[in-house]
């Protein structure tokens, strides 16, 4: 297996995270694409671990700190867009505009 | 590339790559909330496979745990308690789809045309027989404790931090005359 073939198919899925990224309206469809992105970038370090065997398995453990970070991140996510769509009554991004000048 | 096709675990890939991608690509056009909760549960699912062909056994499993197990669904308490827009009818996207699959596009061919200009002739070295569980363990303990310290402080703020915004505070409401 070459390593080119995991980080073309990781750079598709971050793609595919950055189209839903800026294409959904809905906050928790939002927060779906960004955990497609964080997954790609799980696949590039499990692949670059696979090529280069660090003595300290370095790209696994990032993986994991990555995961870690990522459920931080889904969960105040998610409570802020509680509290959005509790203030506001909708979790549409585009209607946030509360800030915008 | 013409031996390619003749490795098992490269038809492998290809059977997981395309079950992947085409669970991502409906993971973002899905025009169903929940669907799209599932779609992504079938991508990690596919991702946690292509660890197990890399040797990352116990990374492969705490995706499966931890993505699926929990995140998932997280995700699916908060389409219900915000009542996300669930039917067909309801319009998921927001009119600018060309500018975003131009951005996309752009993204993902600058990434490919990277990564093969750099690492086009790099192979993934063969799978010991042994899993790397214990030396992931061994170094999380070592080389890396400080890091995985202040990750599990990060947890912990997010733990409070998520109570702390998510709770409903009443006396606030009193004090507005019933609020929000």
């Amino acid at each position: 297996m070459s390593l080119v073939q995991f980080l073309v198919l990781g750079a598709l899925m971050f793609s595919f995270g950055v189209y839903g990224l800026l294409v959904r309206r809905n906050a928790v469809m939002v927060l779906l694409a960004i955990e497609l992105m964080l997954n790609a970038v799980n696949l590039n370090l499990i692949a670059f671990e696979a090529a280069l065997r660090t003595a300290f398995a370095g790209g696994q453990v990032f993986a994991i700190f990555v995961i870690t970070v990522a459920a931080a991140e889904v969960g105040i996510g998610l409570a802020i867009v509680l509290l959005i769509f509790r203030n506001r009554r909708s979790a549409n991004v585009d209607e946030m505009d509360l800030m915008r000048w | 590339m013409g031996g390619w096709f003749t490795e098992a675990s490269n038809w492998w890939f290809l059977i997981i790559a395309a079950f992947i991608v085409v669970a991502s690509f409906r993971v973002v056009t899905s025009g169903n909330v929940v669907h799209s909760a599932l779609f992504l549960v079938a991508s990690l699912a596919g991702t946690a496979g292509l660890f197990l062909m890399l040797g990352a056994q116990f990374v492969a499993w705490v995706l499966v745990l931890v993505y699926i197990g929990a995140v998932v669904v997280l995700f699916l308490f908060g389409i219900m308690i915000t009542r996300a827009p669930t039917g067909p009818k309801v319009e998921a996207d927001n009119p600018r789809k060309g500018f975003a699959a131009t951005a996309a596009t752009v993204t993902f061919a600058v990434m490919t045309y990277s990564s093969i200009s750099a690492f086009g002739h790099t192979e993934v070295s063969k799978v010991g027989s042994g899993t790397a569980t214990e030396l992931i363990g061994n170094q999380l303990m070592g080389r890396f404790v400080l890091p995985f310290e202040v990750v599990s402080f990060v947890l912990l703020a997010a733990l409070v931090g998520g109570i702390v915004l998510a709770r409903q505070d009443t006396s606030d409401d009193i004090e507005e005359g019933g609020g929000q």
